[in-house]
């Protein structure tokens, strides 16, 4: 009876068990290093570098896993917990310090491969983002991105503005500036009449002037606010990496802020409750769907900004224009970066290492570069990217890359705490896009936001 | 055994050994599963813990911080909208639904397809939703439009979107509870109405006096089932609003499975875990006692 019962036991354990191990990944080992990534358009640059990189390692192989972006981090994080996090990944700046902290990522410096990556072979100051406060280094840099403004030239032609005109647009926190009469200009509502004419109906908007990302909550306002804020020449903490104060409470900050939100009260931008509340459409799809004339997104989206098509399934055209000129005299743009990370729980960490040196390196970076997709991180892979969208696109995507040459960029905050940041950011930056509270309600958000720092991990 | 003589056989057989076999199964998977899970969970609610260092005992610093927690409270409050919302409206249709599926008719595949929304899964059902009632490109917000009326943020707007997510777990689990419902019904005998009808009395009243108080035990026992599941609403508000807008639909769990998963508190997820645990056990409790679950009139 007992053994009958210890082998029911047993039986019910491993039907436990095989339940769980169903669901892992494909099991590290074999020479098979498994890689992740969320950006599907970058997958298939990717995959060309692991063919290369397998070619020039026989008995390694890649294994990449694409994953949607909120999807891509939960997956993670149940996959540290569970040991089934890959060997490598693509790691973002918002999250490697959490990462850090919880002592889930590997000190490349530690890894022979990796040891010797340096700092110069990258766009100025990628690199030096990627090193934790021990000053050890965990994401070799592969890509960049900064912020311009994509538009809809059909749109503007029946507006009567002049694309080239574009680049001197200028903003101000008073009144919005040359910047503010484009986009009012480019507003039309359901009578057909412009923002900034008699008679505009602010409540029945047929098409905006400028798409809206959402309140930027997330990532410190990346492709909704941080163009504006960076070129009142404001920085989101004292010091950048690892502040240890938080500037919320600045008026050069809310100031901005208020006007920034104030177009959707104006009827220049689409509501919170109009792009879907915590579920946006993209800037993209505002475009694309006419819902918008002009929207700030990422240099990531030019591929898909350049895809877009209309009902009938016809190519739409799409232009680029750098963010506007603001009160310090110059444009801003935020410079964030990638890196790929190797796990503290990999099996086999020298040759995760050889595989994220080689996409640090320069044969994977042209051959993403030539991909178009992104802006790899060394200058060689940038030039080949910038060329590929010239030739092949007919796009002139300077915009993006004017503000790296012309040092216009800040870089993305890299903090600790950056799950707590976003937890209490994220509705408190809603409630004010919402207008349920006001600019100033982010003072108090400050204030919490630093007593992080005292009951830091 | 199959030897057994008559003699033997009148003896009083001990069949512990065979209840035991039988027993173990559940047990050792109610062991596993919900009791170690629940004590583990409660340990843990006394420390702080991120899941990939080893937990530190901290006392009570979890609870305190939730007494005084202003996202905790509201989160609970929404919480309790929601379940008010989605219950009453949930029981009083399967209700309806289920006398008339007894009154009505006796088709079987009529029955069945009352049946079908809670065969799609709660993710399925609120994407479809989702898309149903987008605002700019929602089916359900044209109709309001080519009914003359505004467009409506359903998920998007603080005053909507908890009665929208009640809707739609209303959509999904009313044909379930009225199937539960139904086979309440078939327990009551045939016979009572016919002496009602004999007397005279209406539809209406037979319900009232007839259906209603012979249906209580299992009405009760329904009531629970879907209370606690209802207290434990998460899918929909993940798929659908993510607990916005601001703190509007950030119902108990969501907010508990953010504490853990995407902030790695879980020493304070798992306190909230365990006031919720004590919230369901009183409310079980009174409804248990109020509804006297465990006395039938019938007999």
């Amino acid at each position: 009876m007992r053994t009958r019962l210890a082998a029911l036991l047993s039986a019910v354990l491993v039907a436990g068990c095989g339940w769980s191990g169903a669901d892992a990944p494909t099991e590290a080992g074999g020479g098979t290093i498994e890689y992740w990534l969320w950006d599907s358009g970058q997958q298939p640059g990717y995959q060309k570098c692991a063919d290369a990189f397998a070619k020039e390692n026989p008995g390694l192989r890649v294994h990449i896993s694409q994953y949607g972006w909120d999807t891509y981090w939960s997956k993670l994080t149940a996959g540290f917990i569970a040991d089934t996090a890959p060997d490598v990944f693509t790691d973002h700046l918002a999250k490697f310090a959490q990462f850090v902290d919880l002592n889930v990522l590997r000190p490349l410096d530690d890894l022979p491969p990796t040891a010797d990556i340096n700092d110069g072979d990258y766009q100025e100051g990628l690199a030096e983002l990627w090193k934790g406060q021990d000053g050890k280094r965990y994401g070799a840099p592969k890509d960049w991105d900064t912020i311009a403004m994509f538009y809809d030239p059909a749109a503007l032609e029946d507006a009567g503005i002049d694309p080239a005109t574009l680049k001197d647009l200028t903003w101000n926190p008073q009144d919005g500036g040359t910047f503010e009469k484009a986009v009012a200009h480019l507003t039309v509502d359901a009578n057909g009449i412009r923002g900034d004419e008699q008679g505009f109906d602010k409540n029945n908007v047929r098409q905006y002037g400028i798409g809206s990302d959402g309140a930027g909550g997330g990532g410190w306002g990346q492709t909704q606010w941080s163009n504006f804020t960076g070129s009142a020449g404001w920085q989101v903490t004292d010091r950048n990496p690892w502040g240890t104060r938080f500037n919320l409470d600045q008026p050069a900050f809310q100031d901005t802020l208020t006007w920034y939100f104030g177009l959707a009260r104006k009827g220049y931008m689409p509501s919170f409750a109009e792009i879907g509340g915590n579920n946006p459409v993209g800037p993209d799809k505002q475009i694309q769907s006419g819902l918008a004339a002009m929207a700030f997104d990422g240099s990531w989206k030019i591929s898909t900004f350049t895809g877009l098509t209309d009902t009938a399934g016809n190519k739409l055209e799409i232009g680029i224009a750098p963010t506007p000129i603001g009160p310090t005299g110059k444009r801003a743009s935020m410079f964030n970066g990638l890196a790929d990370s190797v796990t503290s729980l990999s099996k086999q960490p020298e040759n995760a290492a050889k595989w994220v040196k080689f996409m640090s390196g320069e044969e994977c970076q042209n051959i993403i570069g030539e991909s178009g997709v992104v802006f790899p991180a060394r200058p060689a892979g940038t030039e080949k990217a910038i060329a590929f969208n010239r030739d092949e696109r007919k796009l002139d995507v300077t915009p993006f890359t004017d503000q790296v040459k012309d040092k216009t960029t800040f870089l993305f905050p890299v903090t600790s705490n950056a799950a707590d940041i976003l937890a209490l950011m994220q509705p408190r930056m809603d409630a004010v896009y919402i207008g349920d509270a006001p600019v100033s309600s982010l003072s108090t958000l400050n204030d919490q936001l630093n007593d992080l720092f005292k009951v830091a991990q | 055994m199959a030897t057994a003589t008559p003699e033997l056989r009148r003896k009083p057989k001990d069949d512990t050994r065979l209840a035991i076999l039988f027993i173990a199964p559940a047990l050792v998977g109610f062991l596993v599963f919900m009791i170690w899970p629940t004590l583990r969970g409660i340990y843990l609610s006394f420390t702080k813990f991120n899941l990939l260092t080893p937990p530190e005992f901290n006392g009570f610093d979890n609870y305190v911080r939730m007494v005084q927690d202003p996202v905790f409270w509201n989160s609970l409050k929404v919480t309790v909208y929601y379940v008010v919302i989605n219950i009453a409206l949930q029981t009083a249709l399967a209700l309806g639904i289920a006398v008339m599926m007894q009154r009505l008719t006796k088709r079987t595949w009529l029955r069945g397809i009352v049946l079908t929304p809670y065969l799609v899964s709660n993710v399925v059902a609120a994407l479809v939703f989702l898309w149903i009632l987008d605002y700019q490109l929602g089916i359900g917000n044209k109709v309001l439009e080519m009914i003359g009326m505004d467009r409506i943020a359903f998920l998007a707007d603080s005053n909507w979107v908890i009665p929208t997510i009640a809707l739609i777990n209303v959509w999904r689990h009313v044909g379930y509870t009225a199937l539960l419902i139904f086979a309440g019904l078939q327990t009551i005998p045939e016979t009572l109405y016919e002496a009602g009808r004999t007397d005279g009395a209406s539809e209406i009243t037979m319900f009232r006096r007839i259906t209603l108080p012979l249906l209580r035990p299992i009405l009760a026992l329904v009531l629970i089932i879907t209370v606690v599941g209802s207290f434990q609403v998460f899918d929909t508000v993940a798929v659908t609003t993510r607990g916005g807008p601001v703190d509007s639909s950030r119902v108990l769990q969501y907010y508990i499975y953010d504490m853990a998963f995407g902030r790695f508190q879980f020493g304070y997820a798992s306190a909230m875990s365990v006031a919720l645990l004590v919230v369901l056990i009183v409310i079980t409790f009174l409804q248990y006692r109020l509804t006297r679950a465990e006395q039938s009139d019938l007999a």
